[in-house]
């Protein structure tokens, strides 16, 4: 089903006009009551009435994760606290944490986006929905719930952790649909296997992972283990939380809900748009906000857009990439850019499997090692060092040729490596420490 | 006439060789023979117990990766020239030694090594019309 039609398949010529209404306020709402836009807008000369439609959008300054810092706790609200009636933040393990609040009409457009978000992925009102995305602070737990209340599901909040219990109650209560990490899908499913529970014989049919980069291969992995459709979930907090984007069946882009959350791409250096279909980093503008607005947020995702109309879902909402990974999680070494997510594809390629794995970076006097630690399998262990040693250094040879570095690899036992409940690990960078 | 042998992967560490023993001698599985091959960051242990298939599912159960491989157990000759012959033998027929280890127990006359070929079907093959003998698991086991 589509949760909003009207919107949802709207012409491109429908979207602009509301996305122009909703920008003309938007510049006069945040140049009356949020003083670092005031006087942002002065200093770049723009006047409110400068801005006549989403086109002129391209005048604005942009907001960066550091403007939230500096204006913490709450100086970024647009609207007096009194009616701000929830309030998330980051876990803030650098500095001042991001703080996002929300009205009540923004905890009603949360709601909204995410019944979208949930039906996008093939969910239906009466559905049951495990919700093991983490209830707290962290917007996941909480965005998915909003969401199926509105679209009418049954909401089981597990929240993360206590995974048996998770896996009990898959079974139990027989949910349609599991919402979680990628990673953590992985983890639950090994639990189940040493449970001795066949996951495959289980009701669910659909799972909603997100909240950290998961690459095609990975999606792959899932549903064979899972034998259910691992559908691409993507949103941030600053925005919204979930809800900003969402996979349809066609699995071939993330339909991101454009008459509110307003997609721009942007070469990350000189900050100018790239062409359609171009690799950049994503900016959003929240159109419709009331407590926490932000003009051009640049989120460090790099994706690309397309905004041809699906043909598998029929909604015209332009399509955002599966994300490539972040600025900021891009790591340099020597020189070259290396993102986490073609590490992982590699692995997947070489060990026909979900690899564990963490890159560890550390710089021996002016040289920066990367070392790639990845757990062993039945599949590739061999009682011969020598076919040990080939696959070591197949590893090696594929991100040389694939990435152009020359990475150490080390093969370390099962399980060796931490499981997270939340979030991967999968960086541990020593340089600057 | 094969014989199992268990091959387990263990990070180099401190302790990590003594927990496998550990694991083993809970479920009072007795280690009859071993060889241990190693690189500057993991090893390969490989051992010949008296109950493989109960000691592979140990491991497996305590997170390890352990696999079973066929081997073959064969009598040298306990003299000059012992182990040359058994090579001989195998190296006319084109058969590759992958490796090979001494066995703990000790027949009257001959040593027992354990064998990894490349292709245990052909090994076998290759003693069948020659003097050699190999040992079944269950006389293995058997030796003091």
């Amino acid at each position: 089903m589509i949760f909003n039609p009207e919107i949802e398949t709207a012409g491109k010529d429908k979207l602009k006009e509301i996305q122009s209404n909703y920008l003309i306020k938007l510049v006069e709402r945040l140049n009356d009551n949020v003083e670092f836009y005031n006087k942002k807008f002065k200093e770049a000369s723009i006047k409110p009435s400068d801005i006549k439609s989403i086109d002129d959008i391209t005048k604005l300054p942009f907001t960066q994760k550091e403007d939230l810092r500096q204006n913490y706790p709450f100086k970024m609200f647009a609207k007096p606290l009194n009616e701000v009636l929830e309030i998330h933040a980051s876990s803030g393990t650098t500095g001042n944490p991001t703080v996002v609040g929300y009205t009540q009409n923004d905890i009603k457009l949360w709601g909204t986006v995410m019944a979208r978000t949930i039906a996008v992925a093939g969910g239906n009102p009466g559905d049951i929905i495990q919700n093991a995305y983490g209830y707290g602070l962290f917007t996941g737990g909480l965005g998915v719930h909003y969401g199926s209340l509105e679209l009418k599901c049954s909401i089981v909040p597990t929240s993360s952790g206590v995974t048996k219990r998770q896996i009990k109650l898959l079974g139990d209560f027989g949910a349609r649909i599991l919402t979680c990490t990628p990673s953590y899908a992985l983890y639950m499913a090994e639990v189940a296997q040493e449970m001795g529970v066949d996951i495959k014989a289980l009701p669910l049919e659909i799972g909603i992972f997100g909240a950290e980069p998961w690459t095609a291969n990975l999606r792959n992995e899932i549903e064979k283990v899972w034998g259910i459709d691992a559908m691409d979930i993507y949103g941030l907090s600053e925005i919204i939380g979930p809800g900003v984007a969402q996979e349809c069946k066609a699995k071939n882009g993330l339909h991101i809900f454009s008459d509110v959350f307003y997609p721009e791409i942007i070469n990350p250096e000189t900050l100018e748009p790239v062409a359609e279909g171009q690799d950049g980093e994503l900016v959003i503008t929240t159109l419709t906000k009331e407590a926490f607005p932000l003009i051009r947020y640049r989120t460090k995702d790099i994706t690309s857009i397309n905004y041809e109309k699906c043909e598998v879902c029929g909604r015209t909402l332009p399509r955002i990439s599966k994300l490539k990974g972040r600025t900021d999680d891009m790591l340099i070494i020597r020189g070259v850019n290396v993102y986490p997510s073609q590490i992982e594809e590699i692995l997947l390629r070489i060990e026909e499997t979900e690899p564990h794995y963490q890159l560890v970076v550390e710089r021996s006097g002016t040289l920066d090692q990367l070392e790639v630690q990845v757990e062993i399998n039945d599949k590739v262990f061999s009682d011969e060092i020598k076919k040990m040693e080939i696959l070591e250094q197949k590893i090696v040879k594929e991100i040389e040729s694939n990435i152009g570095l020359l990475a150490g690899v080390k093969l370390v036992e099962p399980k060796s490596i931490e499981r997270s409940m939340g979030k991967a690990v999968r960086v541990i960078d020593k340089r600057n420490s | 006439m094969k014989v199992k042998q268990i091959s387990i992967f263990i990070e180099n560490k401190i302790g990590r060789l003594a927990e496998v023993t550990k694991v083993l001698s809970d479920v009072l599985v007795n280690i009859r023979a071993l060889s241990l091959a190693d690189t500057k960051d993991f090893g390969i242990l490989r051992l010949i117990v008296d109950e493989p298939d109960k000691a592979q599912a140990t491991l497996k159960n305590n997170g390890y990766t352990a696999r079973e491989t066929e081997v073959l157990a064969v009598e040298v000759p306990d003299r000059p020239g012992g182990l040359f012959e058994v090579l001989n033998t195998f190296e006319e027929n084109k058969v590759n030694v992958e490796y090979m280890y001494a066995f703990a127990g000790k027949l009257e006359q001959s040593a027992i090594m354990i064998f990894r070929f490349d292709d245990v079907e052909n090994a076998l093959s290759s003693i069948k019309n020659t003097s050699l003998k190999i040992l079944t698991h269950e006389e293995l086991v058997k030796l003091v």
